[in-house]
């Protein structure tokens, strides 16, 4: 399978559809490499003209901004808007919600005005179109599977029911926890806490949150985030349940339900 | 003469506690607007409904219905018995008694009746209440964040409101009493449902007995609710006031999306497009937020308007893991910085360095460094107050002006720097994954 750039695109004269932004995370971590991988899967069955930025994509600088290095922030953004404009760039979508908040909401003030997309809104209007087509009574029809919600997702840009469609199209059995929605509990990865100790306290907020996803008794966690992703599986290997519960992002399950 | 001394006394202390409050009330005015400048006027029909829906209608109390039930039969009980006080103010000036029951009827009857419905829904929901606090003591009610006044506040707040409507439906009992007795002063104003049980006890005192404890019951009402406006502005109650602006001036972005540095934005600007930079010296520039003045003027008004409820802190998983950082505590923190630096300004004409500031003496590093920016104390507060924004703020001076950062950020920082990820590994690795497909 080829994954498309830009440049490529730009030598052949061709503009495509939608650009895919990778994120840091999705490029390089090697768990968020199979998200982006399931995902480019995804594009390249159902034949959508994408492309992605390559080596030209850049950290969008979320982590820095929520840190408090505005300077880093601005040069982040500055040059990826820099980018993004110079290849004429009108649609974006990520499977990553702190690159989806960031260029969604905070690069427009910049000067970089895009249409952005999460993915998990982008997979719920393929399914809703026909255009992904899953096996019947797939692999995870009946399976119960609870869905973490991610603050950058969430609360940040109330995109509570795209992921949950998604999940609900491939006939699972969606169990909800307690604290859910707009009542999420987070990962503790975001405000760049995934780039440093936590602090001191009686317990970890990745353990106190897989703890309530193990709770559930699901057998899947679904995740729409690679940072959740991450602190969710080290927070069920803690409790020493990865052999019976597994953490996968929803492009993950789309991508192994495909005909 | 003893009718024309009682006017004369409630009319001074009218005046006096109107003035008082409207004083210091302009103090909290002054105070908020040491802030910096933040333009919140547009979108004016978004921001009405705002106030309806979240002030008024109470909207996001209704998260747990049960609690925002009780809060809403306190909160009716409160602004519509204040409507029996615009009697009681007439009738303390012009030495009338029940001046409406004329006008109005027999509608006055169904009216009175009732706000003594409403009085007794508010002291069941006071009582329970304070059973909540004191004795179910519910987690956050009992958090360190309250330790001291603001525990007592609470409180004072709820013995105060039970007072004050026992206050109002004696009196009515007492007058009903003397009604009964044929005192000429009194008039028919029939049965009230509720007073009208109590009536019959005070059958067997005497009319002076009634008149006196009528007529204590009505003063020491509304003495009681004149001390009460008084104490608003050193109080966590001031919320009843100031939730309505608060939710009017809320921040209509998305959550998700942090306020823009300008500042910060064209410097970067400028180093990257020399040719655009002013030129002429340039400001010196303050990054981020170490003390009040430095933070936004709704910030600020959110301080005031704060209530300590604690659904921040509950909601927080930084609070909830057991790490220093409690929302709530940062609210306080700054209200109580506000009225330090706001007493401070008025004693020295301008601010005179007290070798204190909101961050560091007040808000430590380590409660600042625990926020995930999550937003769940965003969300869950009834009446929009953010204290992630204050977070942020001070989170920005601590790196941009201190360059306190904790080794691992410093590194992250680094590698965004040079690799554009904030891991170290090689830009051209980016999209290596591609090859193994």
């Amino acid at each position: 399978m080829h994954v498309p750039t830009m440049a490529e695109f730009l030598a052949s004269g061709e503009q495509p559809e939608v650009l895919f932004w990778v994120g840091c995370a999705g490029s390089f971590d090697q768990r968020a490499q199979k998200i982006t991988k399931a995902f480019v899967t995804i594009l390249d069955k159902v034949g959508i003209k994408y492309a992605i930025l390559g080596k030209e994509e850049q950290c969008t600088g979320d982590p820095a901004r929520r840190a408090g290095n505005e300077f880093m922030f601005q040069m982040m953004a500055y040059q990826n808007i820099q980018i993004l404009n110079g290849y004429n760039i009108k649609k974006i979508v990520t499977a990553c919600p702190h690159c989806f908040n960031v260029i969604k909401n905070e690069y427009p003030i910049l000067g970089g005005n895009y249409e952005v997309i999460h993915h998990a809104t982008f997979l719920q209007q393929l399914i809703d179109e026909g255009k992904i087509k899953m096996n019947e009574g797939g692999d995870f029809k009946g399976k119960k599977i609870t869905y973490h919600d991610s603050c950058y997702l969430g609360r940040a840009n109330n995109i509570y029911e795209a992921p949950r469609k998604v999940l609900e199209a491939m006939d699972v059995a969606l169990v909800e926890m307690k604290r859910c929605r707009s009542n999420g509990l987070c990962c503790g990865a975001g405000g760049a806490q995934m780039f440093k100790e936590e602090e001191k306290g009686e317990s970890r907020i990745n353990i106190e949150r897989s703890n309530e996803a193990l709770a559930t008794g699901a057998t899947i966690i679904a995740a729409a985030c690679p940072f959740c992703n991450t602190m969710l599986t080290d927070g069920v290997k803690n409790s020493e349940k990865e052999a019976d519960v597994q953490v996968l992002d929803i492009a993950e399950l789309v991508a192994a339900a495909l005909q | 003469m003893m009718q024309y001394l009682q006017q004369i006394a409630f009319l001074i202390l009218a005046s006096y506690s109107i003035w008082l409050f409207s004083r210091n009330i302009l103090q909290i005015k002054k105070n908020i607007f040491i802030g910096k400048d933040e333009d919140l006027s547009d979108n004016a029909p978004l921001r009405w409904k705002n106030v309806l829906l979240l002030a008024f209608g109470q909207k996001k109390m209704f998260r747990n219905p049960t609690v925002a039930i009780m809060h809403f039969i306190i909160y009716a009980g409160f602004i519509i018995i204040n409507i029996e006080v615009l009697e009681i103010v007439l009738d303390g000036i012009l030495g009338t008694h029940r001046i409406f029951l004329g006008t109005l009827g027999s509608f006055y009857h169904f009216i009175i009746n009732f706000f003594e419905f409403l009085a007794m829904g508010v002291i069941a929901v006071c009582v329970i209440f304070l059973i909540r606090r004191n004795v179910l003591k519910l987690k956050r009610f009992i958090s360190k964040d309250l330790n001291g006044w603001p525990r007592s506040d609470a409180n004072y707040i709820l013995v105060t409101e039970i007072i004050l409507m026992s206050l109002f439906l004696t009196m009515n009992a007492s007058d009903r009493a003397l009604q009964l007795q044929g005192s000429e002063h009194y008039r028919e104003t029939g049965n009230f449902i509720l007073s009208g049980i109590i009536a019959p006890i005070f059958q067997t005192f005497s009319t002076a007995q009634l008149i006196l404890i009528e007529r204590s019951c009505w003063w020491i009402h509304i003495i009681g609710i004149f001390a009460f406006l008084n104490y608003l502005p050193y109080s966590k109650h001031l919320h009843i006031l100031l939730a309505f602006p608060n939710a009017y001036y809320a921040r209509l972005s998305p959550m998700g999306e942090m306020h823009n540095m300008e500042n910060v934005q064209n410097e970067v600007k400028y180093m990257m497009q020399p040719e655009l930079a002013p030129t002429g010296e340039s400001q010196p520039m303050k990054f981020g937020a170490k003390d009040v003045m430095d933070l936004s003027w709704k910030s600020l008004l959110d301080a005031y308007s704060c209530t300590e409820c604690g659904r921040c802190s509950t909601a927080c998983p930084a609070n909830q893991t057991g790490k220093l950082l409690s929302p709530r505590k940062i609210m306080m923190d700054t209200r109580d910085r506000l009225e330090e630096v706001g007493a401070n300004i008025k004693l020295n004409g301008s601010f005179k360095d007290d070798g204190k500031t909101l961050l560091n003496n007040f808000i430590s590093v380590e409660e600042l460094r625990a926020c995930t920016t999550c937003n769940a104390c965003v969300q869950e507060c009834p009446i929009s107050i953010s204290p992630l924004d204050i977070i942020i703020e001070l989170r920005r001076s601590l790196i941009m002006e201190d360059s306190n950062a904790p080794q691992e950020w410093n590194g992250m920082f680094s590698n965004i720097e040079n690799n554009f990820a904030p891991w170290k590994l090689s830009p051209d690795d980016r999209d290596k994954w591609k090859e193994e497909l």
